[in-house]
């Protein structure tokens, strides 16, 4: 099962990338639990994505809760809170 | 509903009018501009790059707006966010609200506003002398969009 993923802003340039694709390992069903999975890569997305941090999430996007159940084809984004308008 | 990100400036006074041309019901249109401040947290600001997410952040406004018109009388509404680099002084964001009359204008327009500053993916980076930074989502920014979740409680309650 493959998901999008996209970074933005503050985040974007803390893990060097703005996206990729990923293959969900197994055990891996929610927003929340692909979020950890992330963080434990270590070094900057463990300082960006632990938990305690300010991140938001989207879910197709829709902002989402770490509950947020995953499917195929889903596209996720993780980026700081919002300072627009 | 007219929902524009863009990178161009654009005309607040002729987005206003365009909103009651030819719709003789409407009887006030309330509008809203941002600017870039030239000062922030006592640093110089020399320039602002915005970034957004595509897709969601037009998504998101129409939402937002969606929301004002549960709430209030609204004939037509624009929302024009730009995006990419800007300078002290210029337009960063427009939302105007046609309405039969004042209250719901003001009102829907304040509303809209209020969330796209809390709900709308966009991301300000401040250019300043002590180097680039992002700009911190204000818990102030959150208050003012939380009493609108309260008016509506107590509303609902009345």
């Amino acid at each position: 099962m493959k998901v999008k993923l996209l970074y933005f802003a503050a985040l974007r340039e803390q893990l060097g990338t703005g996206g990729e694709e990923l293959e969900l390992p197994q055990g891996v069903a929610t927003v929340g639990a692909l979020r950890a999975h992330l963080a434990a890569r270590g070094g900057a997305w463990q300082a960006a994505l632990a938990e305690g941090r300010l991140v938001r999430t989207a879910l197709n996007q829709d902002m989402a809760k770490p509950g947020a159940p995953l499917r195929g084809g889903d596209e996720v984004a993780f980026f700081p809170p919002v300072t627009g308008g | 509903m007219r929902i524009v990100v863009q990178r161009e400036d654009f005309d607040a006074g002729a987005e206003a009018r365009a909103l009651a041309l030819g719709r003789p019901e409407v009887g006030a249109v309330a509008s809203f501009v941002g600017l870039v401040r030239g000062a922030s947290e006592g640093a110089a600001v020399g320039a602002m790059t915005l970034e957004h997410y595509p897709g969601m952040t037009e998504k998101a406004i129409a939402a937002i707006v969606d929301e004002a018109k549960r709430r209030w009388q609204v004939i037509d509404c624009t929302v024009i966010h730009r995006v990419g680099e800007l300078y002290p002084g210029e337009q960063i964001v427009l939302v105007a609200v046609a309405s039969s009359h004042r209250g719901d204008a003001f009102a829907a327009c304040e509303l809209i506003m209020d969330y796209l500053k809390t709900r709308a993916p966009f991301w300000k980076k401040e250019q300043t002398p002590q180097g680039a930074r992002w700009v911190e989502a204000r818990a102030s920014d959150d208050r003012a969009a939380e009493r609108w979740e309260e008016f509506a409680q107590a509303k609902k309650l009345g």
